[in-house]
């Protein structure tokens, strides 16, 4: 859901660019106290992959689209701090490189995407592990949720922008309602692939997934973790 | 971890090069909701669009270059930012719960 130049007035961008740009200050000053050395290459490679799956767009209804959006998945791997600043990298190399999202809309699409959508999930995903027992298959369960509930949360984000600075005809209420039915089935989308790659990674590299840092590890995968 | 790094960028590069030119053409969410609700004609054209790399290769590239740059692009600038963001504060070992 990249929102291009002209959607949302020149005001309502600014101020969405300064939020954001304020919430990726305070990201990139979590990420420095939490990473090691180790996790640079890991947070490169998980904005990396992000990037690749963002360019495979699957059919979700007639004449629509997904793909995935990649804030909760970031976030389960690296965390909400790093993750934040991997889909802001993400988002910037489409704007910049791409011509995916305005120039203009950076703000808005970094925003919704790498800090509402990906907090959003985040919270759901914290509030899930809580409840669910601690183990591999709890932490894959949770990704996929909040990671649906995520990509619902940043299309709930879209249409309160476009209440405030919409240049578009239709009315909020009618934009709200399709961006959420059309994204609630992405969610869908994003909730498969995130629980397939948290699942696979928690298959190989169980201590790469930062949200699974509590779970205790089988020993056989205990013993590939120390390489 | 190098080979989980390795195998983790050739899947990412695999993607990209062999099935992102089988990915759907169709609009997604956003722009599908604009077209149907009459207001996809107020995007402005993007500063940018006349790149060869532009919409993922339309411009020229084709989308399995297009990927491998992009690929390549966003995990040297992660890698760099947070390199960077690193040097400037010591690592404090995380909390033990998923915070």
């Amino acid at each position: 859901m990249h929102i291009p130049d002209g959607f949302i007035d020149a005001k309502t961008s600014a101020g969405a660019a300064v939020v954001a740009a304020a919430g990726v200050g305070v990201a990139l000053r979590r990420a420095g106290q939490l990473l090691d050395d180790k996790r640079v290459p890991l947070a490169g490679l998980t904005a990396a992959f992000i990037f690749a799956v963002q360019m495979l767009n699957f059919p979700v209804a007639s004449g629509t689209s997904g793909h995935l959006l990649g804030g909760v998945l970031a976030a389960v791997l690296v965390g909400p701090a790093v993750g934040a600043v991997c889909v802001t990298v993400v988002l910037a190399v489409q704007s910049l490189l791409f011509a995916d999202g305005g120039l203009s809309a950076l703000g808005l699409n970094v925003l919704n995407m790498a800090l509402v959508g990906l907090l959003g999930g985040w919270v759901v995903f914290r509030a899930l592990r809580a409840v669910l027992p601690r183990a591999a298959g709890s932490v894959v369960v949770a990704s996929g949720v909040a990671a649906g509930v995520g990509v619902a949360v940043a299309a709930i984000a879209f249409s309160f922008e476009y209440a405030i600075g919409g240049q578009g005809g239709a009315s909020t209420a009618t934009v709200t309602g399709a961006m959420v039915g059309t994204h609630v089935l992405i969610g869908i989308g994003e909730g498969v692939i995130t629980a397939l790659t948290v699942s696979a990674v928690l298959a190989t590299r169980p201590d790469l997934v930062w949200g699974a840092r509590d779970v205790p590890v089988p020993a056989p995968l205990a013993t590939a973790a120390s390489s | 971890m190098k080979r989980f790094l390795v195998a983790g960028l050739l899947v990412a590069l695999a993607l990209v090069v062999f099935v992102s030119p089988r990915a759907s053409s169709q609009p997604d969410g956003l722009e599908r909701v604009a077209i149907d609700h009459d207001f996809a004609d107020a995007a402005d054209d993007h500063a940018l669009a006349d790149l060869p790399t532009a919409d993922y290769g339309d411009g020229g590239m084709g989308p399995s270059w297009a990927g491998v740059l992009g690929v390549g692009v966003t995990l040297a600038v992660t890698g760099g930012v947070l390199w960077l963001v690193r040097l400037r504060r010591p690592a404090v070992s995380p909390p033990s719960s998923p915070g």
